[in-house]
C-alpha cells in the first residue's frame, strides 16, 4: 500500500487551532506536551527514592503540589490521547512500522544520540522555560501571553542560529 | 459560558476532556507530517516551512477565536489561563529549547507522535527529554536564580505593546499572512522549484485570509455581552411596568416567615451598606458584580423566589432586570427602601386609642412578624451566612 502524502499546512493548522480552542472553552487552559514527561518523571522518581525526593526541593514540592500522582494529571491524560491520535493517524495514512530516519552523512547510531541529547536539552529548556513549543508557544500565543511569545521567538531564533553548525546531521 | 470546567464540567471528567483533545491533537500533528524530523528541520534549512505554517495557523485561527468567543459573551476570559512571564527563564529556556530543536529534531509532542508510530528516534527523543527533566529537577538549585527572575505575572503582550487586543490580533494574522507569502518564495528558490501555485489553491487561500479577516472585524465591531446587557436594561427601565411585580414591607415580611426556603432576599446596594444595615436573610450582590458567574446559581434557581431591594427605586430595578437577564428564576422588587423596611418592622407605634381595628391589626402583625424575623435569623444564623464561592483557579502550561 501506497504511504499516503501530508494534510496541507494550513488546513492543519486550522484544524490544531480548532483543538486548541476547543481546549480552551471547555478546560480554560490550553494543550501540552512536556509537563507531562515532568509528572511522570517525577512521580516516578518519588515512587522509586522516596528519601533522595523527600531531600530535593524541587521534587518535594511538585508533590506536594500534585498529592493525586500522574493518573490525576490533566497533561498525562492529554499526552496518552496524543499516542493514541497520532497512532490512528498513522494507521490511516499507512505510516505506521519501526523505523529510523536520518540525514545522509550521518549513522543510525550518531542518530539516536542526537536524538537523545537534543530530547535532553529540550526537557531541560521546556522546565526552565514552563513549558515547551505546545504549552508555553503554541498555546501562550493563543492567549497572548507575553512569556509564551518570547518563548516561543527563543526557541525559533536559536533554532536558526545554531542550525548552521549542526548542518551536517541533516542535509546532504 | 465557558470555559465549561469546573462548573458544568467536573474535574474528574476533565481528564476525559483531556484525553480527547490530546487525540485531537496528536491526530493533526502526524497528519501535517511532524512526526518526521526531515520535515520539521527543514523550516531551520528553507526547504520546508511545514512546522512554521502549521504553527502559525494554528495560533492565528485560535487567539482570533479567543476573542470572537469572548466578544459574544461565551468565554470569560479573566479565568483563562495566561502563562505567566518570567522573563530569564522564558528566553534562555527557550534558546535551550532551540539547541535540542536543531540537535534533536523533534520537539516533545512531535517527538511523541513519532515515537508513537515506531519511529525510533522519536522514542529515543522522548528518553532524553526525560532526562533533561530529571537533570533540572536534580540541579534545581543552580537554575533557581534564573527560574525564579524577572517575574511579571500573567502580562500579555498587547499589554506590553501599548494596543488593545483586537488590534493586535489584526497585526498578528498580517504578519502572518506575509510570511506565508514569503517562506512559500523562499521554499520555492531552495528546492528549485519553478512551478506556479493553480489558481484554484490561491482562491481558496484568499477566500481562508478574507474569512479570518471577516471575523476578526465581527469582533471589532460587535458590542460585548456587558454593553448589550446595559442597552436591553436602560431599554427596558423606560418602558417595563413593575407595578405587577413590586411588593410591599409587610408582604414581603410574610414570605419571610413562612417561605424563608423557597426565597432568596438580594440586597444589590454596595457592601458597605448592605453591612451597615440589610433585611433578615438577605445576601448582599451588588449590582455591577451580577455578571459574575458564582450568582449564577442564585439568579437561575427555578424553585426559589427573588426578592430584590436597594435604597432606591431606580437602582433597585435595575437590579431586577438585570436579573431577570440573568437567570431564569421568578424576581420582585421591594416596594420603598431598606430603611424603610427597617422602621417599619422596628419602630411599630402602638396605636392611639381612638384607633380602628384595621390599625390594631396591622400593629399586632407587625410586631410578631419583627419578632418571628428576629427568631428565623437567629436560627438561621449558620446557614444564612452568605456563601464565598473560591475563585477556581485554573492550571495550565507545560
Amino acid at each position: 500500500m501506497k504511504k499516503q502524502s501530508y494534510m496541507n499546512p494550513y488546513l492543519a493548522g486550522f484544524l490544531l487551532g480548532m483543538v486548541l480552542l476547543g481546549t480552551i472553552y471547555v478546560t480554560g487552559r490550553g494543550l501540552g506536551a512536556s509537563g507531562a514527561v515532568k509528572s511522570v518523571v517525577l512521580s516516578s522518581v518519588m515512587k522509586v527514592a522516596p528519601e533522595h525526593s523527600e531531600n530535593t526541593a524541587y521534587i518535594k514540592t511538585y508533590g506536594e503540589e500534585h498529592p493525586n500522582g500522574p493518573l490525576h494529571d490533566w497533561l498525562v491524560f492529554e499526552v496518552t490521547g496524543i499516542l493514541i491520535g497520532a497512532f490512528l493517524s498513522g494507521v490511516i495514512s499507512n505510516r505506521v512500522g519501526i523505523k529510523l530516519e536520518h540525514g545522509p552523512r550521518i549513522t543510525n547510531r550518531t542518530r539516536i544520540i542526537a536524538a537523545v541529547i537534543g530530547g535532553a536539552l529540550f526537557g531541560l529548556g521546556s522546565q526552565l522555560g514552563r513549558g515547551c513549543t505546545s504549552g508555553a508557544a503554541l498555546s501562550g500565543m493563543a492567549v497572548m501571553s507575553f512569556g509564551g511569545i518570547i518563548t516561543m521567538i527563543a526557541i525559533f531564533g536559536s533554532g536558526y542560529a545554531f542550525a548552521y553548525f549542526f548542518r551536517k546531521l541533516w542535509l546532504k | 459560558m465557558g470555559p465549561l470546567v469546573p462548573f458544568i464540567i467536573s474535574n474528574e471528567f476533565n481528564l476525559i476532556i483531556a484525553l480527547i483533545s490530546g487525540i485531537g491533537f496528536g491526530f493533526v500533528l502526524e497528519q501535517a507530517g511532524f512526526s518526521s524530523t526531515r520535515k520539521l528541520v527543514g523550516l531551520f534549512y528553507g526547504y520546508d516551512f511545514t512546522v512554521l505554517k502549521v504553527f502559525f495557523t494554528a495560533g492565528v485561527t485560535a487567539m482570533i477565536g479567543v476573542l470572537f468567543l469572548d466578544r459574544l459573551g461565551l468565554l470569560d476570559l479573566s479565568l483563562i489561563y495566561i502563562n505567566p512571564t518570567f522573563l530569564w527563564s522564558a528566553m534562555i529556556g527557550g534558546a535551550i529549547m532551540g539547541l535540542g530543536f536543531i540537535i534533536g529534531g523533534f520537539c516533545p509532542g512531535t517527538g511523541i507522535c513519532a515515537a508513537s508510530i515506531g519511529k525510533v528516534d522519536g522514542m529515543a527523543f522522548v528518553v532524553g527529554s526525560a532526562l533533561g527533566v530529571l537533570a533540572f529537577a536534580e540541579g534545581y538549585p543552580l537554575f533557581e536564580k534564573i527560574y525564579l527572575a524577572e517575574a511579571w505575572g500573567p502580562v500579555l503582550i498587547n499589554e506590553k505593546l501599548g494596543m488593545s487586543k483586537i488590534v493586535f490580533a489584526f497585526l498578528l494574522t498580517a504578519i502572518a499572512v506575509i510570511t506565508f507569502y514569503f517562506t512559500r518564495k523562499v521554499e520555492n528558490r531552495v528546492n528549485g522549484n519553478q512551478t506556479k501555485s493553480p489558481a484554484t489553491r490561491l482562491f481558496k487561500y484568499s477566500f481562508a485570509v478574507g474569512f479570518a479577516f471577516l471575523v476578526l472585524i465581527i469582533t471589532a465591531i460587535l458590542p460585548d455581552k456587558q454593553s448589550r446587557l446595559e442597552a436591553r436594561i436602560n431599554n427596558d427601565l423606560a418602558r417595563a411596568d413593575f407595578a405587577q411585580v413590586e411588593v410591599p414591607a409587610d408582604k414581603l415580611a410574610v414570605e419571610i416567615i413562612n417561605n424563608y426556603y423557597r426565597i432568596n432576599i438580594i440586597d444589590v446596594r454596595a457592601p458597605e451598606a448592605f453591612k451597615a444595615y440589610h433585611l433578615p436573610l438577605a445576601i448582599n450582590i451588588p449590582s455591577d458584580k451580577m455578571n459574575d458567574r458564582q450568582w449564577q446559581t442564585i439568579l437561575d434557581q427555578e424553585h426559589k423566589t427573588n426578592y430584590i431591594y436597594a435604597d432606591d427605586q431606580r437602582t433597585a430595578r435595575i437590579g431586577y432586570l438585570k436579573a431577570c437577564n440573568l437567570g431564569k428564576a421568578d424576581n420582585y422588587i421591594l416596594m420603598g427602601s431598606s430603611s424603610a423596611f427597617k422602621s417599619t418592622f422596628t419602630d411599630i407605634l402602638p396605636p392611639g386609642p381612638g384607633a380602628d381595628k384595621q390599625e390594631v391589626n396591622v400593629y399586632n402583625f407587625r410586631q410578631k412578624a419583627a419578632a418571628d424575623m428576629m427568631r428565623l435569623v437567629d436560627a438561621l444564623k449558620n446557614s444564612s451566612a452568605p456563601v464565598i464561592v473560591k475563585k477556581s483557579k485554573i492550571k495550565g502550561g507545560c
